[in-house]
């Protein structure tokens, strides 16, 4: 079906009617051509966005704790109570799919310069973390190095500085490595400088803007004993929290004599929820795209289809001389389904090169643009949904030609040579 | 060459219509033969089912020694393009083809390569004194060789038999001349020819006339072309 000689016959007849011909692919140029610019920007959409929480671990919780709401046990409704770093070690014991788990205490300035360094003084907040934070809420370490636990165990007085920390106490290029930084009047080593991934993600405030000291040190410089108020943990990604988030809250209630049907004495935030609703917009948005475009496509089939069938309808007396020469059926049939298949296979391959073309362009220029939190990233329709596109294509010109085909068929020879 | 026993043939439209009534006839290898009949006389039909492209109602047709009958579409297009050569009236050229894809197109449904069948194509319009016409398009050649490169077309695939459908009905009496003169020296290569036309000049440069009168063989006139004159006005 496809050797030269065929194609020769195919394109001699294309290219007889060279404007019908070009009008006739444009439909299917501009189909195919609209689901590639649509689905790179949507895919653009989607990458800008997955950008701005790269760092974050989907599958991420945080507890903390609030008031209870029942009377239990002899305890009034309404009582403060807080965890201990026990409670963290019975859940981690009792949740192996548990990967990280790290308090946070949270001291916001009392005064109105808590951080200070030579003669600057600025308000920050600061936070006392575990090591493990770092596989949590994820952060560049721009100097030094994290938190370690030598200085959980020993109760270093060391801290870590956010970058814009770093940026308003320190001079443009000196090193704060050793440097003393005193945080609510007691002073710090600087051991490392920080940065997170993403400034649009953050619980608890940004990390850029936040002094963090080891956990231990900062219960007991600032007299917060055993205090915990909130963690936050990782769970493995064959796990989600939602699947035990309720079981290890119960565990929490059992260990400090609070109702099981207490809904509001510990309280938490999934992000793997947050992140299920963004993926989901995206699908609603894919869906919606392939919809689209594909619509667009079917309507260049059609008229495609339509062409074909006028062709064949003009060269009733063509197709029949050409019976009466000799061509089978099948040599008919193939021939309609070559053009047509042709026809919508090299309109719809322009179509996607031109696409995928102009999207990588935009690519550049967007790549190109300083901003690095730019909400449109790396447009493509990506292999999968090419291939996808160009399945499509095939078959569809196929289908387009079925119908002209079938009524090509339908002419008989003498029909066709029939003196009018 | 060609045997029609009892052809019988009805078009079943709004009022049924009786074409053939039982036409008997043969001809033999190397016969030239005209069919002759006024319009609606069945002649048409007549050659559309010796050319297999109409089947028929009843009655059996032996054509090359094989028996005509519920061909499949495969089957008849093989038939037709190995045995038949047919030329027509309007010529029924491709308009977007040039005179040797034209003479060639046959043969590209026997899948004969396409330098082969493009040097037989040359080799056959030259026979016809249309070698450097070989890559002008229809449009671009006059009556007389259009029908010529159509009857090159026709010889191509070197059939047993040729049918012509009023072959000078769209030419000038001068140029039918030639035309009639090409076939019969075709016809005196072998090939067995069969021509249906209304005009007497045309059949009387054939051996056999066939009258068709309302679907019958009305006679047949056994005829000596030699005995005429060649120069005379054919119209």
């Amino acid at each position: 079906m496809f050797d030269f000689d065929g194609l020769n016959e195919i394109w001699q007849t294309i290219t007889r009617n060279k404007t019908r011909s070009f009008l006739t692919a444009f439909g299917v140029f501009w189909g195919i051509f609209l689901l590639v610019i649509l689905s790179s920007t949507g895919n653009g959409f989607e990458n800008g966005l997955m950008k701005q929480v790269e760092g974050v671990t989907p599958n991420t919780a945080f507890f903390y704790t609030s008031t209870t709401s029942e009377p239990y046990k002899g305890y009034q409704k309404g009582r403060s109570w807080t965890m201990q770093m026990s409670d963290l070690e019975a859940i981690r014991e009792a949740f192996p799919c548990i990967q990280a788990i790290s308090p946070e205490s949270s001291l916001w300035s009392s005064e109105e310069k808590n951080v200070v360094y030579n003669s600057r003084g600025e308000s920050f907040s600061v936070k006392g973390v575990m090591p493990e934070y770092n596989d949590i809420q994820k952060s560049k370490i721009l100097k030094g190095r994290f938190i370690n636990d030598t200085d959980i165990a020993s109760c270093r007085k060391v801290c870590l500085l956010g970058k814009k920390v770093y940026e308003t106490m320190f001079e443009k290029g000196e090193d704060p490595l050793g440097k003393m930084v005193r945080v609510n009047g007691i002073y710090f080593q600087v051991v490392g400088v920080v940065r997170s991934y993403t400034e649009n993600v953050n619980i608890n405030g940004t990390i850029d803007e936040s002094v963090l000291l080891p956990f231990t040190t900062m219960q007991q410089v600032y007299g917060m004993g055993d205090k915990i108020y909130f963690f936050a943990l990782v769970a493995d990604d064959d796990t989600p929290i939602s699947s035990f988030e309720d079981d290890l809250k119960l565990l929490i209630k059992e260990r400090h004599d609070i109702a099981p049907t207490d809904e509001t004495a510990i309280e938490s935030f999934n992000l793997s929820e947050i992140f299920g609703a963004f993926k989901g917009m995206f699908l609603g948005i894919h869906i919606l795209i392939w919809i689209v475009g594909l619509g667009t496509l079917m309507s260049g089939i059609i008229g495609v289809s339509n062409i074909m069938l006028v062709t064949v309808k003009e060269r009733t007396r063509e197709i029949g001389v050409r019976r009466a020469l000799g061509a089978k059926p099948k040599n008919i049939i193939s021939q309609v389904l070559s053009e047509s298949l042709l026809l919508t296979v090299l309109a719809g391959l322009v179509g996607m090169c031109i696409g995928v073309g102009i999207m990588a362009i935009v690519a550049m220029i967007t790549s190109s643009m300083p901003s690095s939190d730019t909400m449109f990233q790396d447009p493509n329709m990506g292999f999968g949904a090419a291939v996808t596109a160009t399945v499509i294509i095939i078959v569809s010109g196929l289908l387009a030609g079925v119908l002209p085909a079938w009524r090509a068929i339908q002419i008989k020879a003498i029909d066709a040579i029939r003196e009018e | 060459m060609i045997r029609l026993e009892n052809i019988n043939k009805t078009y079943f439209g709004a009022q049924p219509l009786h074409v053939l009534k039982g036409i008997n006839l043969h001809v033999e290898e190397g016969e030239m033969v005209s069919i002759m009949g006024a319009s609606g006389s069945g002649k048409s039909t007549l050659l559309n089912i010796l050319g297999i492209l109409d089947n028929y109602d009843t009655g059996d047709y032996y054509l090359n020694g094989k028996l005509v009958k519920d061909l499949s579409e495969n089957e008849a297009a093989d038939m037709r393009n190995r045995t038949i050569g047919f030329i027509f009236q309007s010529f029924n050229l491709i308009p977007f083809k040039t005179a040797m894809e034209n003479v060639a197109l046959p043969l590209y449904y026997q899948n004969v390569s396409r330098k082969k069948r493009n040097n037989l194509a040359l080799e056959y319009l030259e026979r016809f004194g249309l070698r450097e016409w070989a890559d002008h398009y229809p449009n671009e050649l006059s009556g007389g060789q259009k029908q010529r490169v159509s009857m090159a077309r026709a010889l191509v695939t070197q059939p047993k038999i040729i049918l012509a459908d009023e072959p000078t009905g769209a030419l000038d009496s001068k140029t039918s001349a030639e035309v009639m003169q090409i076939l019969r020296e075709v016809n005196q290569s072998g090939i067995t020819m069969v021509i249906v036309t209304h005009e007497k000049g045309i059949a009387l440069r054939t051996n056999k006339i066939i009258h068709l009168k309302d679907g019958v063989i009305e006679n047949i006139e056994i005829n000596n072309p030699d005995l005429i004159d060649f120069n005379t006005e054919i119209k």
